[in-house]
């Protein structure tokens, strides 16, 4: 035995290191195990992280300027916007090179596009005076400055040179500060007027909207899933299949009805205004505002609280119940004190599952939240399919993305992520 | 008869019946007073009525029929929470989230009872079972007889006159068990708590009472201390639910005062003090004790009737010999010698003769 002990790392039976014998002996799991999961890490990879990663790039990327306009670029480069004077003729001169060569290729639309972003009226600048460029004579000696302030007279304004200048670098901080209502004026970052303020105020009625939903959705989830708990099994099921009825309707569907249920001509009012409640001219508005959003997705998302909250309550015997009132508790004592605390990891998986979807949801608040009650996504969804700027549409969402992760983090650090269960 | 009943005991049962579907009773107009400071046992096997017994004692279940009476008032319709009665969960039912001292500290607190006094009363119930050390830990960090020790203690922790106890050791390992049958049977006399115990495990409660109530199908078959109820069974389900026992088929001949004949149905005549057998010609079962079984003729009674017996099997069990027979064509006869110098080990095929005393043979009812 002493021997043993002495010849420092222990041996397998053919001499070899028995740490080395083991990774080997268990190296074959691992790939066997690798395999199994590699068609689902793969789906994940393309169909999920790629995009993400994608759309975060895109949140930042902007090299469209220094590639359309590479020579405007360099030239630009000396010139110190806060002078107040236009930059000198080799700008100019650069600038025409560019456009030529744009027009030809038929893409200094989309420079233009992109910079009316920043600065709206660039984009008909670039258009109007890409119909000339083509015919440009870059060697006839043209004094390009007086040639292009004479095509338009845009040429002339400081303020589109120190666009482009700007948003020459081919890594942008601009639709950031575009997403959170800001901009880069002459002094740097500096918040845009008041009346064009428009994500900050989305964004928190967002997040405030999808906290409202949360309430009423544990609010209204919580007896339902106690009931399912307690019920014999024959009619928990039952009833289990009317919880996850919803998910078999389509959410249009769905959201429609809510329409009519809520409208001003609609059932609620028209029951409310038949027993006397409210008088006929005076009818609720309860839909296309945020009342009815919040209704209208407290229904949809109810499910997704009443499951992980039916499956923690599901787990909690009913001794526990009456070894607190054979103790002296009250009912209430004993659901408050002894039952409730124990179903919390339910409700905070629920929570975040209703938060996170909530914050998320378009559909619902497009069709019923009018203007006062949709939500940052809806603007996402703009920019993506009407206004076509895609890299403000992946800075709201990479803003929204870690919106949520801060609050993972918040909820980690306060009721501790291992208290949540979610089946 | 029961009306004195009720008035002597602590807790009574007076008529009691219980249904759950409105048509089989579960518990069928049952019986039973509990003298205070007495460790009652129910013992029965499962779906026999012992729980449910319980249950409506504590309030969670409520009689169809009948009145429970608590130191001489109807509890019927005291909800549990009033009724102050301590319990003892099968699985504990430990509150999880909280620690030890709080899971203790829960009764006085609901009792409104001021902090200090709360947590004096708290250290003095975990000394007593010797957890005092485990206060601060939660309920997962302890071992399942830590846990019972810890329930033990919050149902005591209140000062109940009446403790009840659900299967509590029926989670532990057979040694631990026996440390605690010995524990709480111990607590439970020296503070001088009524306590009703139910088990389906006949040594625990032989073990642990001071009286035994078996249940089967609903009824209290035998209410008796656990001497008179191993050696004494008052019917055949006693007989063999209580302890070992062989039981042998066949119809009595004569009836003599204490004792009476019996010729089972091969033929063979043996002696046996009736029980509930009453006259000549009724089928009955008898039961003999393993243990009371005698092979060696010099230590028989003179003049005592013997059957055959061939041995079956010996099994050396160390400190007793347990050996199965063939008695009367039943292969199931089992005999208990203990394992001293003059006692002969038996040998497989080996013919012998067996007898015993009369009245340590019952006549049961078939």
């Amino acid at each position: 035995m002493s021997d043993m002990t002495d010849t420092g790392p222990v041996l397998a039976a053919d001499g070899t290191p028995l740490k080395r014998s083991l990774a080997r002996a268990l190296r074959r799991q691992k790939m066997r195990a690798l395999m199994l999961i590699a068609p689902l890490l793969l789906f994940i990879l393309i169909s999920f992280i790629l995009p993400v990663g994608d759309m975060l790039y895109r949140s930042v990327q902007n090299d469209i300027v220094s590639k359309t306009l590479p020579n405007t670029v360099v030239a630009l480069e000396s010139w110190d916007a806060n002078s107040g004077e236009l930059p000198e003729e080799a700008v100019f001169a650069a600038m025409a090179t560019d456009l030529k060569s744009a027009a030809a290729a038929k893409i200094h639309t989309k420079v233009g596009g992109r910079l009316n972003y920043e600065n709206p009226g660039i984009s008909s600048l670039f258009r109007k005076t890409g119909r000339k460029a083509t015919k440009f004579d870059l060697e006839a000696g043209i004094v390009w400055k007086d040639e292009l302030i004479d095509i338009n007279d845009g040429w002339g304004d400081p303020d589109v040179w120190r666009t482009i200048q700007t948003y020459s670098s081919p890594i942008t901080a601009g639709y950031f500060l575009n997403a959170i209502d800001m901009r880069v004026g002459p002094d740097g970052a500096e918040s845009r007027p008041e009346e064009e303020q428009i994500y900050m105020n989305l964004l928190k009625r967002t997040l405030w909207m999808s906290m409202m939903i949360t309430i009423s959705c544990i609010l209204l989830a919580y007896p339902v899933a106690w009931i399912l708990a307690n019920l014999p099994a024959r009619q928990a099921n039952l009833l289990m299949i009317l919880v996850l009825l919803p998910f078999w309707t389509s959410l249009l569907v769905r959201t429609s009805a809510w329409k009519i249920l809520l409208q001003q001509q609609g059932v609620i009012n028209d029951i409310l205004v038949w027993i006397g409640l409210v008088s006929d001219d005076a009818r609720l508005v309860i839909i296309n505002n945020q009342f009815g959003t919040i209704v209208a997705m407290t229904h949809i998302l109810l499910p997704f609280m009443i499951l992980p909250m039916y499956s923690v309550m599901q787990t909690i015997p009913v001794t526990y119940l009456r070894a607190a009132k054979s103790l002296g508790a009250t009912d209430w004592t004993a659901f408050w004190r002894v039952y409730f605390p124990q179903t919390i990891p339910g409700i905070g998986a629920g929570s975040i599952l209703v938060f996170i979807l909530a914050i998320g949801y378009y559909i619902t608040p497009a069709l019923v939240g009018g203007t006062k009650g949709t939500f940052i996504s809806n603007q996402i969804a703009f920019h993506i399919s009407t206004s076509l700027n895609w890299g403000l549409a992946a800075a709201l969402g990479a803003i929204l993305l870690a919106v949520v992760l801060v609050l993972y983090w918040a909820y980690d650090r306060i009721v501790g992520i291992d208290n949540v269960k979610l089946g | 008869m029961t009306d004195t009943a009720a008035n002597d005991g602590f807790v009574v049962f007076d008529r009691v019946q219980k249904s759950y579907d409105g048509e089989n009773l579960v518990v069928k107009d049952l019986n039973l007073s509990v003298a205070r400071g007495e460790f009652l046992t129910m013992l029965g096997p499962s779906g026999s009525g012992k729980t449910t017994c319980l249950m409506m004692l504590a309030g969670f279940e409520t009689a169809t029929h009948g009145d429970i009476l608590l130191g001489g008032k109807p509890i019927n319709n005291i909800p549990p929470h009033k009724r102050g009665i301590g319990m003892v969960f099968q699985n504990y039912a430990l509150f999880p989230h909280m620690t030890i001292a709080e899971n203790l500290s829960f009764p006085l607190e609901v009792r409104k009872m001021g902090k200090s006094e709360r947590e004096a009363k708290v250290k003095r119930a975990l000394d007593m079972v010797e957890m005092g050390a485990f206060g601060g830990r939660r309920p997962s960090q302890l071992s399942g007889g830590q846990q019972q020790r810890v329930a033990l203690a919050r149902a005591l922790v209140f000062e109940p006159e009446l403790v009840l106890m659900d299967e509590p050791l029926g989670a532990l390992d057979k040694q631990l068990r026996e440390k605690m049958q010995f524990e709480i049977t111990h607590l439970a006399h020296s503070l001088g708590i009524t306590t009703v115990y139910v088990t389906h495990d006949q040594t625990e409660a032989l073990t642990m009472s001071d009286n035994v109530a078996v249940f089967d199908d609903g009824r209290i078959q035998q209410l008796a201390p656990p001497a008179d109820l191993y050696e004494k069974p008052q019917n055949s389900f006693v007989a063999q639910f209580i302890g070992e026992n062989n039981t042998l088929e066949g119809v009595v001949t004569e009836i003599k005062g204490d004792t009476c004949i019996v010729r089972l149905d091969d033929g063979e005549i043996l002696d046996a003090t009736p029980i509930n057998v009453s006259k000549v010609g009724e089928r009955t079962k008898v039961s003999i004790r393993p243990e009371r079984v005698e092979y060696n003729k010099d230590r028989l009674q003179e003049g005592a009737h013997t059957l055959k017996a061939e041995v079956l099997e010996f099994i050396y069990m160390g400190d007793i010999f347990r050996t199965r027979l063939r008695v009367a064509g039943n292969d199931e006869f089992v005999i208990k010698t203990r394992n001293a110098p003059d006692v002969d080990r038996l040998v497989p095929g080996q013919q012998i003769e067996i007898g015993w005393l009369p009245s340590d043979c019952r006549a049961l009812d078939a």
